[in-house]
């Protein structure tokens, strides 16, 4: 039983600006994550890791194939799902960070931590506690939690990004670059917590160019390579 | 969201047009929209956004096509086949209208506590000391300071009778509010606030919402689905992230394509 499965998935971009240019990226895409195992993707920048996170998220739409993502017994194909079904399985199901924080004006690190809950249903109170505890954890310094994270450094924002994705314990959580920008210590941290969700049955897909926080977090490699269009 | 197979639509849009003479104003517009639905309707000046709010929002009726709405016993009704009490009754009750010019969503003559007060008389409230502590608690949730109650609009500032308007029309718990360009002509950061307001209470309160709009970092910041109209027909819809990151319609990548970067 797997929780997260592609199989066929096919992607091209048409560039309607540049006269209607097709740009083949992916072609063929076949792999399965079971629950408690992190598969890392690997590959040269460009062949489409990314793109393939965005795939799974719903973000990019999927041309080709199936992209089925196990919630509570039952599987949604995220490449036929229509938007509202999308919006409940990335609520209950499917966590995804990546590198850039998107900053809402004006909320703070601590909200913006503790929405995904909220949203989920949790309490505020609840939530919130738990939110701070996630960001002690990532070593942010009480006195900007307060703050809208958008004048944070980038290692800070990050910090923020991850405690936020990682906080609501998704049964299917995707992983773009977690520790791009990270110091020793909050790498640590990240490893930590990724070996704590894959022990609680979580089923983890990770782009990570960090050799030594891939071999601490991934059970197996999947080349991109394979699934790339040659340009 | 657990019962996502079974939940009902709370408006269903079927194969909208609206003519002006022969002039085309949208055309063939359908879709459903859920309780806690934000929705964004984007395109540029005269692509017909803003008539289908205002054929969404009764104000003009369809020459085609039909509104259901799920009233608050269940029951779906057809907008224009309900009688003109009715179809009022709802606007002042169930349905928000925010305007892009707070002058056309408030009574400039008006005090604040009154302008909030109004839409809660008009649905039976009759106790004065209720309707002020309800109408100053609005005012507080939409950060109008308690002092300035009894001024009129017309002493506040653009960003505070947005906000003003706001109040006025969610104090009724509306189930389904329309929006036509909330922040069209406010500064960057009187912008920030009321989107951040707007999002929070949107959420908190489960409103379904339709938001017309030409800025794609409000719709991004508000809604959950978009819509992206040229020339009074939908050409895309779908996720807002969707839309916005793997935009497929060329017209939609040229919108895409000319957001100028911060």
């Amino acid at each position: 039983m797997h929780a997260l499965a592609l199989s066929g998935v096919a992607k091209t971009f048409t560039m309607h600006l540049q006269g209607g240019l097709k740009l083949p990226v992916l072609r063929d895409v076949n792999f399965a994550v079971a629950p408690g195992q992190c598969a890392g993707l690997t590959g040269p920048s460009g062949t489409g890791k990314s793109s393939i996170l965005k795939l799974i998220y719903g973000n990019y739409r999927c041309d080709e194939g199936h992209i089925l993502v196990h919630q509570g017994g039952k599987a949604v194909d995220i490449a036929a799902a229509p938007p509202r079904q999308i919006l409940s399985v990335r609520q209950n199901a499917l966590g995804y960070v990546t590198q850039f924080l998107r900053a809402v004006p004006r909320v703070s690190a601590l909200d913006i931590v503790a929405e995904p809950l909220v949203m989920k249903g949790v309490a505020r109170d609840d939530a919130t506690a738990r939110a701070a505890a996630m960001l002690r954890r990532f070593n942010v310094p009480e006195r900007l939690w307060s703050l809208p994270p958008a004048t944070f450094s980038g290692g800070e924002q990050q910090r923020i990004n991850l405690a936020r994705g990682l906080l609501p314990e998704h049964p299917v959580l995707l992983l773009d670059e977690p520790t791009a920008s990270l110091d020793a210590n909050n790498r640590a941290v990240v490893v930590d917590i990724v070996r704590e969700r894959k022990r609680a049955g979580a089923a983890i897909v990770a782009i990570v160019h960090d050799d030594e926080v891939r071999e601490a977090i991934a059970d197996n490699n999947v080349d991109v390579t394979q699934f790339a269009v040659a340009a | 969201m657990s019962s996502i197979e079974t939940e009902q639509p709370l408006l269903v849009a079927e194969g909208l047009s609206k003519f002006y003479g022969h002039r085309l104003g949208c055309a063939d517009v359908s879709f459903e929209l859920y309780e806690g639905e934000v929705m964004a309707v984007v395109g540029e000046s005269g692509s017909g956004k803003s008539t289908l709010l205002q054929v969404l929002s009764g104000q003009m009726e369809p020459s085609a096509g039909r509104i259901l709405y799920r009233m608050r016993d269940g029951a779906n009704a057809d907008l224009w086949s309900l009688s003109e009490p009715m179809r009022r009754f709802l606007f002042r009750t169930d349905w928000g209208y925010v305007h892009q010019d707070p002058q056309h969503g408030l009574r400039m003559g008006v005090s604040a506590g009154g302008n909030v007060g109004e839409r809660l008389m008009a649905v039976g409230w009759r106790n004065y000391a209720d309707i002020r502590d309800t109408a100053a608690d609005w005012l507080a949730r939409v950060e109008i300071p308690e002092a300035r109650i009894d001024d009129t609009p017309r002493t506040y500032s653009g960003g505070m009778r947005q906000r003003l308007q706001i109040a006025r029309n969610l104090v009724t718990a509306p189930r389904l509010i329309f929006m036509d360009e909330p922040t069209g002509g406010l500064d960057v950061s009187v912008q920030a606030r009321l989107l951040d307001l707007l999002r929070r209470i949107v959420s908190e309160m489960r409103i379904a919402a339709v938001v017309v709009t030409h800025d794609l970092a409000v719709a991004r910041l508000l809604s959950n689905r978009i819509m992206v109209m040229k020339s009074g027909a939908v050409i895309e819809s779908g996720l807002t992230d969707q839309v916005l990151d793997d935009p497929h319609e060329p017209y939609t990548q040229l919108l895409v394509s000319s957001i100028l970067p911060a």
